[in-house]
């Protein structure tokens, strides 16, 4: 059984159309990557993945956590589905006052009321797993934007979610601390982790993904391994944005010519 | 000024500060604590999505700032009393100033909830965690430090307003110079002396203030 099932999801900012019908399919332990330009809607439909973003209308469904989006869910409903995945966002939202340990534990302390001693233990687990051991008791305003955004992974992870999700996770990065991330994100999906991935990384879709979905204007334009979309696209818009992104002065030199 | 009037300073300081040590700072200890209670629901109550809920509390907001305190204090202690209520002059005092604090600071205290960023909710919301214990835990002691000026001004204000209580017979610093003062007719030595002792009160206050800001911001370095 597939991990995500999106069936007709639409939503609407205002009077604007941000997702209009999609489907999206993750299978479990497979590496999904969303790519497209900014305003194409691949943030919103990651975040209808755990209801950050409630869709007007459609079916989401996460493991065994279904809302049919035909109906106002409930609370209940709502929490359910916000359980199944853990979350890793853009500007990593570590809470300021809390260490870097405290930041990781503080929702299986707290939320699923595992023992203190034991959830520090974990928690130094999954600091060391994203390279972090000796940063623990560092505030976040003491680490680098890497080192935020792992323990952003590790907080995320602490939760052990069956599926983990991804909002441009190096896009607010200084270049050089891009590929600590990306080298966690690569290690969990060696270990199997069910991924979905917002990102602008087509490096990272290439070798990392098993499949990439390619959206644009609201709808997903084209989907397939990242050999298909990335390698050989059949679309002129996934070319187009391809091109753009791989080589950000052509247009430039196209025009001149 | 001649020797006698020294005299009665001298004599008249420690009356003065057992004024303020029975009277002016536990009036102000206690109406700030049971106002911050009552200030942080009232802002709690403002921002909920319940609209006669935060009507009411708009509405409590707007009367405690749209009125005097010492209006209000004479409604608790000398117009309740014709309906039947009947309260001592210290509860009282303690009573109007914990209302008073509680609509001031409800402001201060949804503004400082509000200057925490939107992404600190929905981390919050990804880690499994519901409204209260997004409070709780996340934004609250982030609000804390927001809140530490303002909260220091009402804080300072009070000490300064429950003189006000001398009106209703609160044995408390200003108090104890009229008392000292209206027989001697040295007025101008004993609120001088009131002044200054109040002054000193408020500069301690503001050095803890100093002390708290550093140390709620102790997990932020620029």
């Amino acid at each position: 059984m597939s991990v995500v099932s999106v069936r007709s999801v639409r939503k609407a900012f205002g009077g604007h159309v941000v997702l209009h019908d999609v489907n999206l399919d993750v299978t479990e332990g497979s590496v999904t990557t969303l790519i497209g330009p900014s305003g194409s809607g691949k943030t919103t439909l990651l975040r209808c993945l755990n209801g950050l973003a409630l869709p007007d209308a459609g079916i989401v469904r996460v493991n065994d956590v279904t809302i049919d989006y035909g109906a106002k869910p409930s609370r209940e409903a709502r929490k359910a589905l916000a359980a199944q995945s853990g979350m890793v966002f853009q500007a990593h939202h570590l809470f300021p006052h809390r260490t870097a340990l405290e930041n990781v534990i503080e929702g299986p302390v707290y939320v699923q009321k595992e023992p203190v001693a034991q959830a520090r233990e974990r928690g130094m687990a999954l600091l060391a797993q994203v390279g972090l051991a000796e940063k623990a008791d560092s505030y976040p305003s003491q680490l680098s934007g890497g080192q935020q955004q792992r323990v952003g992974i590790a907080r995320a992870l602490a939760l052990r979610p069956t599926l983990m999700l991804f909002d441009e996770p190096t896009s607010a990065l200084d270049p050089e601390t891009v590929g600590d991330v990306l080298t966690v994100l690569r290690d969990l999906a060696e270990q199997g982790w069910t991924m979905v991935v917002v990102t602008h990384e087509i490096r990272f879709a290439e070798q990392v993904a098993d499949h990439v979905a390619f959206l644009d204007g609201g709808v997903i334009v084209e989907e397939g391994p990242p050999a298909q979309v990335l390698g050989d696209p059949t679309e002129p818009r996934t070319r187009r944005f391809l091109r753009r992104v791989l080589d950000p002065l052509a247009d430039g030199r196209e025009e001149q010519a | 000024m001649d020797a006698g009037v020294w005299e009665l300073l001298l004599n008249s300081v420690g009356p003065l500060v057992m004024g303020a040590i029975v009277g002016t700072i536990p009036l102000t200890v206690l109406s700030f604590v049971f106002g911050l209670a009552i200030a942080l629901a009232v802002a709690l109550a403002r921002m909920s999505a319940n609209r006669l809920v935060a009507s009411v509390a708009a509405v409590y907001i707007s009367i405690i700032r749209g009125t005097p305190l010492l209006v209000q204090l004479f409604i608790i202690f000398y117009a309740l009393p014709m309906l039947g209520v009947v309260i001592d002059p210290y509860p009282s005092a303690v009573i109007a100033f914990s209302l008073n604090v509680g609509g001031y600071a409800a402001e201060a205290i949804r503004g400082s909830i509000l200057a925490i960023p939107v992404g600190q909710w929905e981390a919050a919301r990804t880690i499994g965690m519901g409204y209260t214990l997004t409070m709780r835990r996340v934004i609250l002691p982030q609000a804390m430090r927001v809140a530490v000026p303002p909260l220091s001004n009402t804080f300072i204000s009070l000490v300064k307003d429950t003189s006000l209580a001398s009106s209703i017979m609160v044995t408390e610093l200003l108090r104890r110079a009229q008392e000292i003062a209206a027989p001697s007719y040295q007025f101008l030595a004993l609120y001088s002396l009131a002044a200054l002792i109040y002054w000193l009160i408020c500069s301690v206050l503001s050095l803890g203030q100093q002390r708290l800001e550093r140390y709620l911001g102790r997990y932020v370095t620029v």
